[in-house]
């Protein structure tokens, strides 16, 4: 673990207005992508204390869902090119939609283009099932993750 | 039975609940599924148990139309558990079906025996760094080979009492290796990893070492490889992949005999724009039936296409089954026997056992 902060002065912005929306009207396998945002902009940045919506590593736009198909994309945008937390991110991310959505959806989770120095190998890590099954089942990085989660919860 | 697209379906016999997590792998013994021994595989799972199941032997009354035994239930017969303190991974029984080997996300590889009915763990290997995704016997049950994300591959001898020695630590992979599989009649072992790549691995007097690496310079694939199946014959290969494609390799026949003493294995021919999703499993049945199990939930089936335009062998669909279960599934295995039986495994925590039947004949129902 290193002692530093990886990126010690992130840019904070403030927390976007919070639209109350009404009762959604689509039946109940409509998954809106809104709503999922709203799971996720709290979630607690690993090394800073803001949400990941604050640092704007998650922003409205980084939702989309294909209803048809049944998937959902979320991009993240790391506050650095080099940020080693990436992956604790995309694992937070898992680990707080497990339950939001019908079970055959499949969720893939992405940096966003350009955004990260090892874009490509990211990417792969986020998405190997059985490495974040592996990975959630080590003590210290669960702790990690369920920091980030439940600090959203304050 | 015809090998032509619309001429079979794929019949759910059962679903077997009792699994708490996502079910990885399940393994038929190859020693079951005869006359006298009923069908029996083994299943690991999240929930870090391995489960034996058992097909009831079929009525001893005679039935003229249907084929009873096809339709005889499962039951669970024994959970496997206070072992592995992490995921059970993979299981491989050993040939005589006496042993079953179980790689765990512990870092450890468990050695089970049925002693007088009930399962006991008579071994625990020890060595690799962390998770243990793979184990397999050879087809003489005299080595066991393990893989895991240290990118190691190790063999093991089996030895009396119960004891099993190290007699490698194959280095070579440069990421985590997911399975390994030895060929089904010649002590050479292949192994796929997060690296892109398979592996052969041969030994030289007891000295292993990698004979062949199969990547993109050699048409491989451009993704992690999670599994590879051999064909009956052990000339042929299937691989999947994350880049969503089936690869089929053959054993070069002109170099056989040479001084190495092993073949080597080129690309044949890809089956691609069938899978949207990662394939997580592959199984070669003994008929050439190739069946696939992807993370869109669904399970194909591919021949070979003997009327094909293209020059040299090409594959093409039989059949898709999609919505096989309700979630990624994980594994797909041809059982042993001369039912056309296949079992399933999912992130759903369910196994479904499944019949591949023609539609031509009438099956008396």
């Amino acid at each position: 673990m290193t002692l530093g902060l990886i990126n010690a002065n992130p840019v904070v912005h403030a927390k976007k207005e919070r639209v109350a929306r009404t009762e959604d009207p689509h039946g109940d396998d409509a998954v809106d992508p809104l709503d999922i945002y709203d799971f996720v902009r709290d979630i607690r940045d690993p090394e800073h204390p803001y949400s990941l919506e604050q640092l704007s590593v998650l922003s409205e736009e980084s939702i989309t869902v294909d209803e048809k198909l049944g998937r959902i994309l979320i991009t993240f945008t790391p506050t650095i090119q080099h940020c080693s937390m990436a992956t604790v991110i995309g694992l937070c991310l898992r680990v707080k939609l497990k339950h939001c959505f019908p079970p055959h959806y499949k969720v893939d989770i992405k940096v966003s283009p350009g955004s990260h120095a090892n874009e490509e190998s990211v990417n792969k890590q986020l998405n190997d099932k059985e490495r974040v099954a592996a990975a959630l089942e080590n003590p210290n990085l669960r702790q990690l993750v369920d920091e980030c989660l439940y600090s959203s919860e304050l | 039975m015809e090998f032509y697209e619309g001429a079979c379906e794929l019949k759910l016999l059962q679903t077997l609940e009792g699994h708490t997590d996502r079910v990885w792998s399940l393994a038929w013994n190859p020693a079951t599924g005869t006359a006298d021994t009923p069908l029996v595989f083994a299943s690991c799972s999240g929930d870090k148990t391995v489960r034996i199941w058992e097909q009831n032997p079929s009525p001893s009354s005679s039935s003229s139309s249907s084929s009873s035994s096809s339709y005889s239930s499962w039951n669970c017969k024994a959970v496997l558990e206070d072992t592995h303190t992490r995921t059970v991974r993979s299981c491989c029984w050993s040939p005589s079906g006496k042993s079953l080997a179980v790689a765990s996300f512990d870092a450890t590889t468990s050695i089970w025996e049925n002693v007088g009915g009930d399962f006991e763990c008579v071994s625990t290997l020890e060595g690799h760094e962390n998770e243990v995704k793979s184990v397999s016997w050879n087809a003489s049950g005299s080595l066991l080979a393990t893989c895991g994300r240290d990118k190691s591959v190790w063999i093991w001898e089996v030895q009396p009492g119960n004891e099993y020695e190290c007699v490698s630590v194959l280095q070579g992979h440069t990421q985590d290796v997911k399975m390994v599989m030895w060929h089904p009649t010649l002590d050479v072992l292949f192994s796929c990893s997060y690296d892109n790549t398979v592996k052969v691995w041969a030994d030289d007097d007891d000295d292993w070492q990698c004979v062949q690496t199969l990547g993109e310079p050699n048409n491989g694939h451009s993704s992690t490889v999670w599994a590879l199946s051999f064909n009956k014959t052990g000339d042929k290969m299937v691989t999947c992949s994350d880049d969503l494609t089936l690869k089929i390799w053959e054993m070069d026949g002109t170099s056989m005999q040479s001084a190495d003493g092993y073949a080597s294995w080129r690309h044949l021919c890809t089956i691609t724009g069938y899978h949207d999703r990662t394939i997580f499993s592959v199984h070669w049945s003994s008929e050439g039936i190739i069946a696939s199990g992807a993370a869109d939930d669904a399970i194909r089936f591919f021949v070979e296409d003997k009327d094909g335009l293209v020059d040299g062998p090409s594959y093409k669909l039989l059949l898709k089954e999609e919505k096989a279960h309700g979630m990624d599934i994980n594994s797909v295995q041809w059982s042993p026997g001369e039912k056309r039986l296949l079992a399933s495994a999912s992130d759903d925590g369910t196994v479904k056992i499944w019949e591949l039947a023609s539609l031509c004949t009438g099956n008396g129902y």
